[in-house]
């Protein structure tokens, strides 16, 4: 199985069809309005709204991801202890809420985060106070951890059932204990997976928008909300193609440092 | 290999595209009543691809990257504006169309602002934008902006995410117009509205309705059809165009430079002029159509309702939208920006 | 004490599947809701439902949606298997390359994937029912990918290399030995990309024709006036067909593996 023939048509169609597209936005992003080359929106990154923007994308992407983490890692563990089958049932029942349109279930979490949505009803009924969150920060993370949760756990749970039950025999055999295990074996084997999980929720947290308009109240400002009005509402289709690639190189580069410590397994697999 | 598969794929697509036949439609999401569409071509043998969009800006990107050659479009005054001053619309006799009367004159009158002369747009709904808010949590009658400015209402407040409408309502609250070109004028605003954020509760475009009729806020900027359509969920809801003038609306329909077919499309514009035709897209939309003669065939409660039918006086207060001047609407962007991303 | 540890666990697990299907829940609940409005309940109603099926609008974009996402997941997996048997033997360089280009539509704002393509459509291809295909494909690629190259991996390549040895065809081969050990991950790759396919509004938007109508094309274009309620009706009915047809096959293969197992230990005796 030496040949690597099989990849051409592969390779004409994403020539064709993401590198083309993509030197269009390109080279929209070097020129202005009149045509003459610049670089002012390929920089315009760095302005003060724009980079505000960036950082706040930054953190909120951040935040998301740890959570995931956070959650998606004993639940993988969970399902590995009560011996679910890898890529059976645990899939699909992950993606299955994605065959409800997105937008859909967007709006449903508006009226579930709402001031009288269903959570605040849910509290009053057990004597709570009811919570202020919607169209709040709060609310738009929530969003966006259920939107993103399954690709953390499907890869980490991929990689962590991966490992086999004899090496934790052995080493348990040799005296290590739980908390031994789990460190030198569980979480050191279990990191391609995380790290893929980390590429799929970083990377679509760092470039939505309607997640933050509908559930953030529009009161919050993420960059992918910035390219999506210089493109939609502004019409400045040079800033918004000059925002999308200074944006797209920062994640790349910011992947390849985040994978550069990644030697083993060139990556780990995503389900 | 890649060459001979787009070959065929440019045939196949080909074969789908428009003969003579044919019309190609943007409009609105939801904004005409589906059967309309299919009366139209059983009547006139004309087909109607139809598509739909949720912004003018949308229309306009789609329109202009020459992905499709939409024969007419139904949009914004502004954007109405803009595609006559880029030379994008096609002179329509509307004179000669045998319903184009039943239009009331004041219409076409409005349209003057956006379409000297009434050469290029036909009228098809209209409405203003005004406080929709909950009788229940506001006790008081309501007659100015004010109370989305005087910190009464914290954190119950939607205004629209939109910044043309959003700027409207702070500028008609400060007295000045709407299409100020004045940057003074418009920092000004905008500082008003910076002031305001905190008590903002959203900035929502298509939910602001649900919302209040939900309970959720107290009020929300909304236009007049939806004031309409709220009221319908929950009776304790009201509207009202405040005191200091407001924003009125028309959509018009534009057949583009680019259509070859202008007796189909000025068919088409006919059609939608029909007495019935109009009534059946107003059962089925819901807001202010300008044609006189659907306006009639209503019953006297939605004659009087000023939502369905805004007053004299309500309109009289109210401006047309026409500002299209470029350093204005980059200074818009601007100061929306900041406005956004700024606690 | 392991009872309680396991019950914990349980719980835990409930709680997030809970996280997952709550909005789907809300939405399930809507579809039955007699009010045109999604926050007011007025009663239990089946309306919506048979409404659906009269709605001829709703059943052409389902059958576009459907179609769509069948016809491109189908040419997505067939492209991405290939690729990612080459992708699997290329240099360390080359294969960096690829990779970086493959995560590309993963990378990229929706919006901005849009509007590249159909800013490069316009050259050379009227929009239409081909260019939302093409799209699709191109977005669909990657996922397929993904899924294939770790089962690549942990093949057993010394099987495929001894059919090869004995005289098998590399088709041959492919077929017989590697698909049977990759399947489930193929199975996958297809699964995610129709998925995609059918949840995506912002490429479609940008890359389809006049006239060409998707289920999201659609329900956006619904959102002003509020969302019909046929439209919950008809979520809740495509989430059951596929929650039934899920159960189904992992009943069946949970039965056929079951068998293989039996075979395994019966062939050991």
């Amino acid at each position: 199985m030496k040949k690597r023939l099989p990849a051409t048509p592969y390779l004409i169609w994403m020539i064709g069809f993401v590198i083309c597209p993509l030197i269009a936005i390109a080279i929209s992003a070097m020129t202005d309005k009149e045509g003459n080359i610049t670089f002012e929106n390929i920089f315009a990154i760095g302005d003060s709204i724009n980079g505000q923007a960036l950082l706040f994308s930054l953190a909120i992407a951040v935040g998301c991801t740890v959570i995931c983490i956070l959650l998606a890692y004993p639940t993988a563990l969970v399902l590995r202890s009560m011996k679910f089958r890898k890529n059976g049932f645990t899939l699909f029942i992950l993606i299955l809420p994605m065959w409800m349109n997105f937008i859909l279930r967007i709006l449903a979490w508006q009226m579930i985060l709402s001031k009288n949505g269903l959570l605040n009803l849910l509290l009053a009924s057990i004597g709570l106070k009811p919570l202020e969150i919607a169209n709040t920060p709060v609310a738009l993370m929530i969003g966006m951890v259920y939107d993103f949760l399954p690709y953390m756990i499907m890869p980490v749970f991929n990689a962590i059932s991966d490992i086999d039950e004899d090496v934790i025999d052995a080493a348990r055999d040799l005296g290590a204990g739980k908390l031994n295990i789990f460190k030198k074996i569980i979480l050191p084997l279990s990191i391609p997976g995380m790290l893929s999980g980390i590429v799929m929720v970083f990377v679509p947290a760092m470039t939505s928008f309607v997640i933050a308009d509908i559930l953030g109240g529009g009161k919050v400002q993420l960059i992918g909300n910035i390219i999506e009005q210089e493109f939609m509402k502004s019409m400045n289709w040079h800033l918004g193609s000059g925002l999308s690639i200074s944006l797209m190189v920062m994640v790349m580069l910011g992947l390849a440092f985040t994978m550069k410590n990644d030697h083993g397994e060139r990556d780990g697999g995503l389900w | 290999m890649l060459t001979a598969a787009v070959a065929t794929l440019c045939l196949a697509a080909c074969g789908q595209k428009g003969d003579a036949n044919t019309l190609t439609v943007i409009n609105y999401g939801e904004y005409i009543d589906p059967d309309v569409l299919k009366s139209f071509t059983d009547e006139t043998g004309i087909e109607v691809l139809y598509e739909e969009a949720l912004t003018p800006e949308e229309m306009y990107t789609k329109y202009m990257s020459g992905a499709i050659d939409y024969d007419l479009l139904c949009t914004s005054d502004y954007m109405v504006k803009r595609l006559i001053d880029e030379g994008e619309a096609q002179p329509v006799d509307f004179a000669s169309m045998e319903n184009a009367g039943n239009i009331g004159d004041e219409y076409w009158k409005f349209s003057e602002a956006f379409d000297p002369g009434n050469k290029y747009s036909l009228p098809y709904f209209y409405g203003t934008v005004g406080l929709l808010y909950d009788t229940t949590k506001v006790k008081e009658p309501i007659d100015s902006w004010e109370v989305l400015f005087n910190g009464q209402y914290k954190n119950d407040i939607i205004m629209q995410n939109s910044q043309r409408d959003t700027f409207m309502v702070t500028l008609k609250y400060l007295g000045y117009s709407l299409n100020t070109t004045s940057e003074e004028e418009l920092r000004e605003a905008k500082d008003l509205l910076q002031k305001q954020k905190p008590d903002v509760q959203a900035y929502l475009v298509d939910e602001a309705r649900d919302e209040v009729v939900a309970g959720n806020a107290a009020m929300a900027v909304v236009y007049s059809g939806e004031a309409y359509l709220g009221h319908e969920y929950n009776e304790d809801l009201a509207y009202v165009v405040p005191k200091e003038g407001s924003n009125v609306w028309i959509d018009s329909w534009v057949v583009t430079k680019k259509c070859k077919n202008t007796e189909a499309a000025a068919k088409f514009l006919d059609y939608l002029c029909r007495d019935d035709i109009a009534y059946k897209n107003f059962e089925y939309i819901y807001y202010s159509t300008p044609n006189e003669a659907a306006v009639e065939m209503m019953p006297d409660e939605l004659k009087n309702n000023p939502a369905i039918v805004p007053t004299k006086e309500d309109i009289a207060n109210c401006e047309v939208c026409t500002q299209t001047d470029e350093a204005t609407v980059e200074l818009y962007n601007e100061l929306w920006k900041e406005l956004k991303s700024t606690d | 004490m392991v009872r309680i540890k396991n019950a914990f666990a349980k719980f835990y697990l409930a709680l997030i599947i809970l996280f997952l299907y709550i909005p789907i829940l809300v939405l399930i609940v809507l579809s039955f809701n007699s009010s045109r409005s999604r926050v007011v309940w007025e009663g239990f109603t089946f309306e919506w439902y048979v409404k659906l099926f009269s709605n001829q609008q709703i059943l052409d974009a389902l059958q576009t949606t459907l179609v769509l996402g069948l016809v491109s997941a189908a040419i997505a997996t067939i492209i991405g298997v290939l690729a990612a048997l080459g992708i699997q033997n290329m240099r360390k360089n080359g294969y960096s390359v690829v990779m970086s280009i493959t995560n590309i539509p993963i990378l990229n704002a929706d919006i901005v994937t849009g509007i590249a393509m159909m800013l490069w459509f316009v050259k050379f291809l009227p929009l239409g029912f081909t260019s939302v295909l093409i799209a699709h494909i191109t977005f669909g690629i990657p996922y397929v990918i993904l899924s294939v190259m770790p089962k690549l991996r942990g093949m057993n390549v010394h099987i495929y290399e001894a059919a090869r040895d004995l005289g098998a065809g590399s088709v041959y081969a492919f077929f017989k030995i590697v698909l049977p050990q990759i399947a489930s991950g193929v199975v996958a790759g297809f699964f995610m990309a129709l998925t995609m396919s059918m949840d995506d509004f912002v490429i479609t938007y940008f890359t389809k024709g006049a006239g060409v109508n998707t289920l999201s094309t659609m329900i956006y274009g619904e959102i002003r006036k509020g969302i019909k309620p046929e439209m919950y009706a008809l979520s809740t009915i495509i989430f059951a067909v596929i929650l039934v047809i899920l159960i189904i096959v992992n009943k069946m293969s949970a039965n056929s593996e079951a068998e293989h197992m039996k075979d395994n230990v019966e062939r050991v005796r």
